[in-house]
């Protein structure tokens, strides 16, 4: 094709691309919205805080997973250290069942703290993983989630050991009790949706949009004048505070932490979650951590039922896993967006566009 | 950021780039060996030389990718052998990649954005671009300038290979460039492409110098004022077109003698 050419009348479609906010016109999300805020009309305690509430939960650690992945192309299996971490700083700074541990300092106090710490320590671990690639990105993060682990359990004057934390204080302020179920689910529910957003918003940003170069040339970014490692660490300080929130909530929600809660099994779930929603979209982890949390809920009866030990719901997941990578590597997301494209493609033929 | 004794220096030195004994090893293998050069602010170079002569080696020490095994390298006056290539990117030196590095994943306009961004402030802001921000009225007129606003809310993968390779030129002429490095530009592009091209070449402002290195001799001829001929790592030969042209070693060494 001659260059000249390329002056002809513009076929494609106008739009302003930096500001789009592709959920604003699309009915399906605002129906999810909308069940999501009904949703303690419909479902009880237990559907609300231990399947819808986990889910977010689950969904916030691995959507900063998502963000590392997806724009970063840096695979940390930390991200649910971090969370662990700023749930013992909540822990070890707040009040506690632990009294010799604990400091009893406010929740107001002991939360920011917590998220500051695990920001910090997150961004130390990405500091030291991102002068690495690929594989050894996963093993460093991978022995860092390990090496915490293992200190919890043989640290008794902070992590309290292998018994962990117990009785953690939850938040009450405005004559409410913010761990009671329905307040509770907004206030996950909420910062589910800030964190959503935010990575979203981030990543038309000029700092994602340059982390999503990092993601596809390094050495171009660094050719076109940016420092790629300070923009690689600084992608897992903000993934940091996002798994930490995560991890806040985690321990108000079980009001109680251990070495268990952050050991290695627990970081590649959060792997399968990202992996199994989609690390294309702020979406993808939601609905990864859905899809781990009814196996992991209801596998249980259902193998059961089939005369199978009930622990095997790992298995299922682990099959789903495979499945996943097999046919869909772009996870639940992708078999949902070429289902949609498919479907799409007879009224307009339009190539699939960025995402954003 | 640019001191005053920077500019000062640069201001003083003449030379746009200097290189002074350049050497680089790849383990026992010299693809450089002792490289001495200066090119002056606006002046326009080719680098010629068969393959395997270094000339993209050359480019590499000088962007940064590589540091050299020994010698010295200053950009502007300015020592900029150890820097890392950001740095002296964003002291007005730009490249261009034999084989296109773009950014596949994203669209045309982002791809110059990002080129826009690196070379100014803010390059970690978690702030959208308003509709007035002057980043993005920089990204159009780039777009524009290398003929690309029709696709430019096409993700790149999707472009034609001579649209990625005006991309290319579009990102090295982002923000202020002083200096500019062409690893051939006209790699697989078609005869009206490639004129199109030394169009674009010659219609950049004066005060911006530039070595191509390019095969195509039609093209590297008539878009600069001087060449330097290398051979095994080194520099051959220095001087006008023509005399390079008409040079009976270098006929032999890379014209093959049938050339014209």
């Amino acid at each position: 094709m001659s260059l000249t050419q390329l002056h002809a009348p513009a076929t494609a479609v106008e739009r302003p691309k930096f500001r789009a906010w592709p959920e604003l016109n699309n009915p399906a999300a605002w129906l999810v919205a909308l069940i999501l805020v009904i949703m303690p009309l419909i479902a009880n305690g237990f559907f609300l805080i231990e399947i819808f509430g986990t889910t977010l939960i689950l969904g916030i650690i691995a959507l900063s997973l998502m963000f590392l992945a997806g724009y970063g192309g840096m695979v940390s299996l930390m991200q649910l250290t971090i969370a662990g971490f700023a749930g013992y700083m909540v822990a070890v700074f707040g009040v506690s069942g632990n009294a010799n541990i604990s400091l009893g300092w406010p929740w107001w106090l002991a939360t920011p703290m917590a998220l500051v710490l695990a920001t910090i320590f997150g961004t130390l671990g990405g500091a030291l993983a991102v002068r690495t690639e690929g594989i050894y990105t996963i093993m460093i993060t991978l022995a860092i989630g390990a090496a915490f682990y293992y200190f919890t359990n043989q640290n008794w004057a902070i992590f309290n050991g292998h018994t962990g934390i117990n009785t953690v204080a939850t938040p009450q302020f405005w004559s409410v009790d913010w761990r009671s179920d329905i307040p509770f689910y907004y206030l996950i529910l909420g910062v589910a949706a800030l964190c959503y957003f935010a990575v979203q918003y981030v990543s038309r940003a000029p700092f994602g949009l340059a982390l999503r170069g990092v993601r596809d040339n390094p050495r171009r970014m660094a050719a076109l004048g940016f420092n790629v490692n300070a923009h690689r660490v600084a992608a897992y300080a903000f993934a940091s505070f996002i798994a930490g929130l995560g991890g806040v909530l985690q321990v108000w929600n079980y009001r109680q932490i251990s070495p268990g809660s952050v050991g290695v099994e627990r970081c590649i779930d959060i792997l399968i979650i990202a992996v199994v929603g989609g690390i294309t979209r702020p979406v993808g982890p939601f609905i990864g951590a859905l899809i781990f949390v009814i196996l992991r809920t209801f596998a249980l009866d259902v193998l059961i039922k089939f005369g199978l030990d009930g622990n095997r719901f790992r298995l299922l997941i682990g099959l789903g896993f495979l499945a996943i990578v097999f046919w869909s590597s772009d996870g639940v997301i992708g078999l949902w967006e070429r289902w949609r494209s498919r479907h799409a493609r007879a009224p307009s033929s339009t190539a699939g566009r960025g995402h954003g | 950021m640019d001191s005053v004794a920077h500019r000062l220096s640069a201001v003083g030195a003449g030379a746009a780039l200097e290189l002074r004994g350049v050497t680089r090893l790849f383990g026992a293998l010299a693809a450089l060996t002792d490289v001495t050069m200066t090119v002056r602010p606006g002046e326009r170079r080719a680098v010629l030389g068969s393959n395997g002569a270094g000339k993209t080696t050359l480019f590499n020490c000088i962007t940064g990718d590589f540091l050299p095994s020994s010698g010295t390298i200053r950009f502007f006056g300015e020592d900029v052998t150890r820097f890392p290539p950001y740095e002296r990117i964003r002291r007005g030196l730009r490249r261009t990649y034999q084989i296109s590095a773009l950014f596949p994943g994203l669209t045309v306009q982002d791809n110059v954005y990002l080129a826009c961004r690196g070379v100014s402030r803010g390059r970690f802001s978690f702030l959208r671009p308003g509709a007035n921000d002057a980043l993005m009225h920089a990204t159009e007129t780039l777009v524009q300038a290398v003929h690309l606003t029709p696709v430019k809310d096409q993700r790149v993968a999707e472009l034609a290979h001579g649209q990625q390779r005006q991309l290319e030129i579009a990102l090295a002429l982002a923000g202020a460039p002083r200096f500019i490095l062409f690893d051939e530009p006209a790699a697989g592009l078609s005869p009206a492409e490639r004129l199109e091209l030394i169009e674009i070449l010659t219609s950049l402002p004066a005060h911006i110098g530039y070595i191509i290195i390019e095969h195509d001799m039609d093209v590297a001829l008539r878009v600069v004022e001087s060449v330097t001929m290398m051979h095994n790592g080194r520099v051959f030969k220095e001087g006008l077109p023509r005399e390079i042209e008409s040079d009976p070693e270098v006929q032999e060494l890379y014209l093959g003698g049938g050339h014209e």
